[in-house]
């Protein structure tokens, strides 16, 4: 479905990605940790081909190398920088079908884009400018905004930082029905461990630009992998519900 | 289908579009009725309407000969620079950027300047050496700023910081070109450099209406595209949009937009800066609609600073180029002063 290939960045002679390799399976999602600075970001942009890197991003064994032609297939979602935008809400989520709009918007596609609010339980805030909603009700539009491309593969950088626990659960709930009903591959870049223990089928362990771990969440989240990569003691442990809980203890 | 609330919104912006034009065309009667010679609207109207009824024929050489190409010219410059600056505003990311952050304005002023204290002519078309100049000088500053940015990144940092690097310097040597004229030759530049309406002809206004024309079918297909740059380049990139390319090529527009808009009347400020956020208060960032409100924005700040500045003295045209922030300030306050957070 989604394979790197001996995937390489490098910004002024500095590796930032490492051969890389993986295949990504089609209605999976994948949890990419590692602490800052580890390359999950520019791992998520040369996915999406936004910056320049050498090796193979192949999307359903078709080349998609064109930027124009990545970005119809995958939807990169880039970490909120808070930019004051006054767009109206609906602008925003029309967006994400930008190559087919022109002067004039099929009623269609409007009343489509209106659909994909309510279905995120914004319906009242189509009107509403972009600068005068939470960063979680944003995040959302974004989110939104994604979905709507009707993407195959949803690159997420960070859905949930600055988020507050319900939306953060908001967020990450339409991206595994994402997965698991429409068939997509969503892969998030993710600093909380238990949350991407609970929704991730998978994870990728980053560091220092390479992939040290790579599995279940059960396999790859131990006491002695946190330590190694995050220098952090933790505790794992099970819950009632069978989900892995992580709790981070003391900084090593 | 769409909510109520949403509907309501497009209504109220399609409300403020036919405002604005119907003020444009109010302005424009206004304008044509008001000068040293005294006219009335009826008389201007029958020039249009009746000229073959109209008992004075002297009423229709004014209007026709004199205050059509000058009103004319105004609206093509407020146009212009209205839409200059909108984009600007866009691709640099900035609420103050407008058509002088970068130094065109400057440079045309330069060219002007050079122009009258060298005295250099145009073989055949004297006439026009003033504009072609500046025109040439404002395109200069724009390949500048162009060069930098292509050797070093089109960012929105790289192309402010070039731009106002090449502003100041333009700047400077136009001072220089002040000091080195003598009191008659200053004062024609300062009279340039002020921006007046008195310059415009019918060539001046088919010259900027065809720049401006030109400017809109070459951006018709980027209104999507621009509107998706105001949620920063990040997310322009991942929806696909040539952020790059898209920045370089609406940078040209703007400096053709600017150099056409200042070669034929002089420096002209405020306009530039003051529409765009005028027209985004009223109706949004939609650049489909964005743009045509900020270019009919400035076009009616034009009229109204050209019918200001033969109102304040009787008799004669005060310099337009002095009077634009005078009428443009109190609209913009105004508007921040009555506009609702996110409404």
């Amino acid at each position: 479905m989604l394979e790197i290939s001996h995937l390489n960045v490098s910004y002024d002679s500095v590796k930032i990605l490492d051969d890389l390799n993986f295949k990504l399976e089609r209605g999976s999602f994948t949890a990419l940790l590692g602490p800052n600075g580890t390359g999950k970001s520019t791992l998520l942009k040369a996915m999406a081909n936004l910056i320049p890197s050498s090796g193979e991003v192949t999307f359903c064994e078709d080349d998609q190398s064109t930027r124009n032609a990545r970005a119809n297939v995958c939807a990169y979602m880039p970490q909120d920088t808070g930019i004051a935008s006054t767009l109206t809400v609906l602008e925003v989520v029309l967006l994400g079908r930008i190559v087919s709009l022109g002067l004039t918007v099929p009623k269609a596609i409007l009343d489509e884009a209106s659909q994909y609010l309510n279905r995120f339980g914004l319906e009242n805030f189509e009107s509403r400018r972009l600068n005068t909603l939470s960063g979680g009700q944003r995040q959302l539009v974004y989110l939104a905004q994604s979905l709507f491309r009707d993407p195959s593969v949803l690159l997420l950088d960070e859905p949930t930082s600055a988020l507050d626990l319900r939306h953060q659960l908001i967020v990450l709930d339409h991206v595994a029905n994402y997965c698991r009903n429409l068939k997509g591959t969503a892969v998030a870049a993710m600093h909380d461990l238990s949350l991407a223990a609970k929704y991730a089928q998978r994870i990728i362990c980053l560091s220092e630009g390479r992939v040290i771990a790579d599995g279940t969440p059960e396999k790859v989240l131990t006491k002695a992998l946190i330590r190694k990569v995050y220098r952090v003691e933790a505790d794992v442990f099970s819950g009632t519900n069978g989900v892995l809980h992580i709790t981070a203890l003391a900084a090593c | 289908m769409t909510s109520i609330a949403y509907r309501k919104m497009a209504r109220h912006r399609l409300g403020w579009l036919i405002t604005g034009v119907t003020l444009l065309l109010l302005s424009i009667l206004i304008d044509l009725s008001t000068g040293p010679a005294l006219l009335n609207i009826y008389d201007v109207f029958s020039t249009f309407f009746s000229p073959e009824k109209m008992s004075d024929p002297m009423v229709y050489v004014i209007v026709h000969n004199i205050r059509l190409p000058m009103t004319m010219m105004a609206i093509v410059v407020g146009a212009s620079l209205g839409a200059a600056g909108a984009l600007m505003q866009t691709i640099l990311g900035n609420p103050l950027a407008s058509p002088y952050t970068l130094g065109f304005s400057a440079a045309a002023g330069f060219g002007a300047a050079v122009t009258i204290l060298f005295g250099l002519e145009l073989p055949y078309f004297p006439e026009l050496s003033v504009p072609f100049f500046a025109f040439i000088a404002a395109s200069t500053a724009c390949a500048l700023v162009y060069g930098v940015a292509q050797l070093k990144g089109v960012t929105a940092e790289v192309m402010v910081l070039s731009g106002i690097a090449t502003l100041f310097l333009f700047q400077s040597l136009q001072s220089l070109a002040q000091y080195m004229a003598s009191p008659e030759v200053l004062q024609e530049i300062v009279f340039w450099l002020f921006g007046s309406m008195l310059k415009a002809n019918w060539f001046s206004v088919s010259v900027g209406s065809s720049i401006f024309l030109f400017s809109v079918l070459v951006l018709t297909k980027d209104c999507w595209k621009l509107t998706a740059l105001r949620l920063g380049d990040d997310r322009a990139l991942s929806l696909g949009v040539n952020v790059q390319r898209l920045r370089l090529k609406v940078f040209a527009v703007v400096s053709l937009l600017t150099a056409g808009a200042v070669a034929f009347v002089g420096t002209i400020g405020f306009i530039g800066l003051v529409a765009p956020h005028i027209a985004r208060m009223l109706v949004g960032e939609d650049h489909r609609l964005l743009l045509p409100f900020s270019s009919i924005t400035g076009a009616v700040l034009m009229v109204a600073a050209s019918i200001i500045s033969k109102v304040i003295s009787p008799g004669s045209i005060v310099p337009i180029g002095i009077v634009t922030a005078v009428v443009g300030v109190p609209f913009l306050f105004g508007l921040i002063l009555t506009n609702k957070r996110g409404s």
